[in-house]
């Protein structure tokens, strides 16, 4: 039954939401460490889901009205209603009351984003369970719970519940952050979430959930290590197997826009055009394209300027940078390790890494064993950067400015004669010079 | 020594590349470096690696308080290192208040142990120490904790703790004896003042603390104290931050009037008294005006210096052997290869003219020097686009011009500046301050719209700025800049 205001995905039930939540869970962190710097707190130190909830939900609310001001400051129409195409020029819609309203244009795009899937062949999953859409809007404590599956989406939750005091289990069938690299960084990830208090049931999957008569959740799952299924009692069962498009209301067949039988996305080509040539789309819903906000953003911004300014510049999908907001966040612009493997060959490819503790964690007594990163270069005559790999505290902050120097070509020595700021974890970076072809021990030692 | 000299200009020698090679039977070693700081270590590890003979030394003349610490120089021990970890313990201050808008509860007072907090990071500086020698001593680098000394052509003296001198002899001199607090020159500056020499390692809470100066030290160390919960006043004879840029300074320094610093504008203290004595004991300080007749007195518990530094090259020895040094700041003028006028005599680090002050240059330069002298390397250091960062309450990143200096240098029609204001999206939820944090890049319009500086005001912004400068390195233009996809939701897409 959640629902919310102007503003998509992104602002209501995703990154921000999310990133405060993380935020939240990294204070509790800050909050042991502040006793190694000499702040005095008593403990034990407790956590109220309400006030959090509260802040998170007044904040999200303020930025709803934000967009509306925006709009009708820019004067541009603004319908809350579900539309769907009546034909290629024609879209109509109902409002909640019941009104339709029917609209005609010249050009139309399509915005729509995607929704959380719901395992629904396990039974009692879509009465019981909810999805990320529920979990920021929850006005009590989640409790015991236990996200299932093992997109960055989950990791995320799963992080920021354990963060703030939440007994929490995520379940995974096979791999974690399927699509991100796999060689190393999925599983330092995982790795960290696992030392920081997070259950993991691996190679297991759910057949069942039952509501309990105390209210809470009974969980049955089968586990393909051990071959049996097994059971256990949750406040919460959260699902993140992934998110669909939002296309099946819209009567796109109707209208002959066409989209990937598989995935359900729409197809575009390079300048956001459907398969109908007024018709557009941008975001989540296109296929083949990231699902993040920025690239949506710009992919839009882009589209409407070829349309009625003088531009012709296309979106550059290529290199787009990304950051996994887990405990200890990952961030990443360009290739993996397997996927430059794949493309160049491994004779190819020199990969630099290192492993390095950010200064904050020494007195804090902290655990650094995951912190990690790695460089992606071809080997040939220029060492030119392929992908660039950094677990650590503020990743998303660390990568953003590589990779500008990606998409300007950068390449290995570049990258050296770059002098570092001292003292901070994005100075390793400039200072990557162990490979892993060597075999030497990649840890950072010392100035 | 003529013979000596003669093989300096030979170039092929400079082309001896790995493997050990026999010392010249005149020296004791190949390479000694006077001074165990940033610069100096990361010179002698390298040159070790080529099968060099290298000898260091370190010695530490305790400050006037009597302060004294280990191998690794002022990053290590009352530089960067302490530095960001006290500044790391007020961001926690301000993370506590924050966290209880994001729910976490715990009691209303919460205090701030000056002892903990000091004892931790001097415990973190010592294994580092530690570390320093167990690392020279693995690369077979002879250290020696003693004031080394120029006394002759090749020839220092080193004279230890005990006042037992010794004298060697090298073929080739580092110079990386780096700087020390500047003092006043006032009644009762050297008796009653402290300065970061000493403050890292203080064994009682400074209390109520009077700043002295304008510099990033000043800046920094005040704007922790402050975060700690002490009352802190910064006494500025002119400019805050003078050589960085002014619209980014004067935004740090409303910053931290906002968050409870004082400031005293346009005074210098005259004098110093001791009102009682204690640890912290009570100190009185009259001050001048610099635009008038008006002077003011204030009582503090500590008075810390930090009106500058001065270069460790007066009482070396370099009359002996003929190195120039600028007279008047004692820096020493090189050439782009960190060379000396003395050509067997070369200088890196914080005691350079002209150079930036800042570990990882000397660092860089220690080694690319090394390389060219052992491994036949070429590559200079370049000292072009070196980022820094003010870790400042409010943390400031740059790289590149500031917008006066491109103004001067580029004339202001030809550059253009594009800016914003950012709110931190942590920031929202505890409702911090919504529109202090700000960005600008400088962009030559007749260069293609290259960036030619980068300045950011914000959290993190060390974290931030690194990118930034290696994309810069790579000729970054706007055009690069807005094809790149920003990562959301984080302050660097701004």
């Amino acid at each position: 039954g959640t629902t919310w205001g102007l503003g998509g995905t992104c602002v209501n039930v995703g990154c921000i939401p999310k990133k405060l939540m993380h935020q939240a869970a990294l204070l509790g962190s800050a909050l042991k460490d502040a006793q190694h710097y000499g702040w005095n707190i008593s403990q034990p130190v407790q956590h109220t889901w309400s006030v959090m909830a509260q802040g998170v939900q007044n904040y999200v609310k303020s930025l709803n009205w934000g967009h509306r001001v925006q709009l009708q400051e820019k004067k541009v129409k603004y319908f809350n209603i579900k539309g769907s195409f009546s034909d290629p020029h024609t879209v109509r819609g109902l409002t909640k009351a019941g009104k339709e309203t029917v609209v005609t244009a010249d050009n139309i795009v399509i915005a729509t984003g995607g929704r959380p899937k719901y395992p629904t062949h396990v039974a009692g999953a879509l009465e019981y369970g909810i999805t990320s859409d529920d979990l920021f809007w929850l006005k009590k404590s989640p409790g015991k719970t236990i996200p299932s599956f093992i997109l960055y989406v989950s990791l995320e939750c799963a992080g920021f519940l354990t963060g703030i005091g939440l007994d929490t289990t995520v379940m995974m069938r096979s791999v974690p952050l399927r699509g991100f690299d796999q060689a190393q960084m999925a599983s330092l990830v995982t790795e960290h979430m696992e030392s920081y208090g997070t259950k993991f049931l691996k190679r297991c999957y759910p057949l069942k959930v039952e509501k309990l008569e105390s209210d809470r959740l009974q969980v049955t799952w089968k586990n393909a290590d051990l071959d049996n299924e097994e059971t256990d009692s949750f406040n919460t069962v959260m699902w993140a197997v992934g998110r669909t498009p939002d296309i099946k209301t819209l009567n796109l067949e109707t209208v002959g826009v066409k989209t990937n039988p598989e995935t359900g996305k729409i197809i575009v080509d390079a300048s956001e055009a459907t398969s109908v040539p007024h018709i557009y789309a941008v975001g989540d819903i296109t296929e083949g394209r990231p699902e993040l906000t920025p690239t949506a953003i710009a992919a839009g911004k882009l589209l409407a300027q070829r349309l009625f300014g003088q531009s012709a510049e296309l979106m550059d999908y290529d290199n787009v940078p990304t950051t996994v907001f887990t405990p200890l966040e990952y961030g990443c612009v360009g290739l993996s390790e397997e996927a430059a493997v794949q493309r160049h060959g491994s004779e190819n490819i020199e990969v630099y890494h290192a492993y390095y503790k950010p200064l904050e964690f020494t007195v804090a007594e902290r655990d650094a064993t995951q912190c990690y990163m790695k460089m992606v270069c071809l080997r040939e005559r220029e060492q030119r950067i392929l992908g660039l790999h950094f677990i650590g505290p503020n990743a998303g902050e660390v990568i953003q400015g590589f990779a500008l120097g990606i998409k300007c070509g950068a390449t290995y020595p570049q990258m050296m004669k770059t002098v570092g700021i001292h003292p901070t974890c994005a100075e390793e970076v400039t200072k990557l010079h162990i490979t892993k072809r060597s075999g030497l021990d990649a840890t950072v030692t010392g100035c | 020594s003529v013979q000596a000299h003669k093989e300096e200009e030979n170039p092929e020698k400079a082309m001896e590349v790995n493997g050990p090679t026999p010392v010249p039977d005149s020296y004791d070693y190949d390479l000694i470096v006077i001074g165990g700081g940033s610069g100096g270590l990361a010179a002698s590890k390298e040159a070790a690696k080529y099968g060099k003979k290298v000898m260091v030394l370190d010695f530490v003349t305790p400050t006037p308080q009597g302060n004294s610490w280990g191998l690794g120089g002022t990053c290590v021990n009352v530089g960067c290192i302490p530095k960001k970890l006290m500044h790391q313990a007020a961001l926690l201050g301000q993370a506590l208040q924050d966290s209880r808008k994001f729910g976490w509860q715990f009691t209303e007072e919460v205090k701030h142990n000056w002892m903990t907090m000091t004892e931790s990071v001097q415990n973190y500086i010592g294994s580092l120490n530690w570390g320093y020698r167990v690392a020279l001593r693995d690369t077979k680098v002879t250290y020696e904790n003693a004031y080394g000394e120029f006394v002759g052509s090749h020839t220092i003296k080193a004279t230890n703790k005990k006042g037992v001198e010794k004298l060697y002899t090298a073929e080739r001199f580092i110079i990386a004896t780096g700087e020390r607090p500047r003092y006043l020159g006032i009644p009762g500056d050297k008796e009653y003042c402290i300065s970061s020499d000493d403050l890292f390692s203080l064994p009682y809470c400074p209390g109520r603390t009077l700043v002295v100066g304008a510099s990033y030290v000043a800046l920094e160390c005040a704007g922790f104290l402050a975060g700690l919960g002490l009352d802190v006043t910064v006494m500025v004879r002119s400019i805050l931050l003078r050589g960085f840029d002014q619209d980014m300074a004067n935004r740090i320094g409303e910053y931290m009037k906002e968050h409870g610093v004082n400031f005293l504008r346009e005074f210098v203290p005259i004098k110093v008294e001791q009102v009682e004595e204690g640890t912290p004991g009570k100190l009185k300080v009259t001050a001048k005006s610099t635009t008038g007749d008006q002077e003011i007195e204030g009582e503090y518990n500590t008075v810390l210096l930090a009106i500058g530094r001065d270069p460790c090259t007066r009482k070396i020895g370099l009359d002996k052997v003929g190195v120039n040094i600028n007279e008047k700041t004692g820096k020493i003028p090189v050439n782009d290869e960190e060379q000396t006028n003395v050509p067997y005599i070369y200088a890196i680090g914080d005691i350079l003219q002209d150079k930036l002050e800042l570990t990882p240059v000397a660092i860089q330069a220690g080694r690319l020097l090394v390389r060219r002298l052992y491994a036949g390397a070429t590559t200079k250091c370049d000292y072009v686009n070196v980022p820094t960062t003010v870790f400042t309450p409010l943390e400031y990143g740059a790289c590149g011009y500031s917008e006066e200096t491109a103004v001067e240098k580029f004339g202001e029609e030809n550059i253009e500046v594009y800016h914003s204001h950012f709110w931190p999206l942590e920031w929202t939820v505890p409702s911090r301050d919504n529109n202090k944090c700000y960005a600008k890049i400088i962009c030559n319009i007749q260069d293609n719209e290259r960036v030619i500086g980068f300045h950011v005001l914000g959290p993190n912004a060390g974290e931030v700025t690194q990118g930034f400068a290696a994309a810069i390195k790579c000729g970054l233009t706007k055009e690069q800049l807005d094809s790149t996809v920003g990562i959301h939701p984080v302050c660097a897409e701004v």
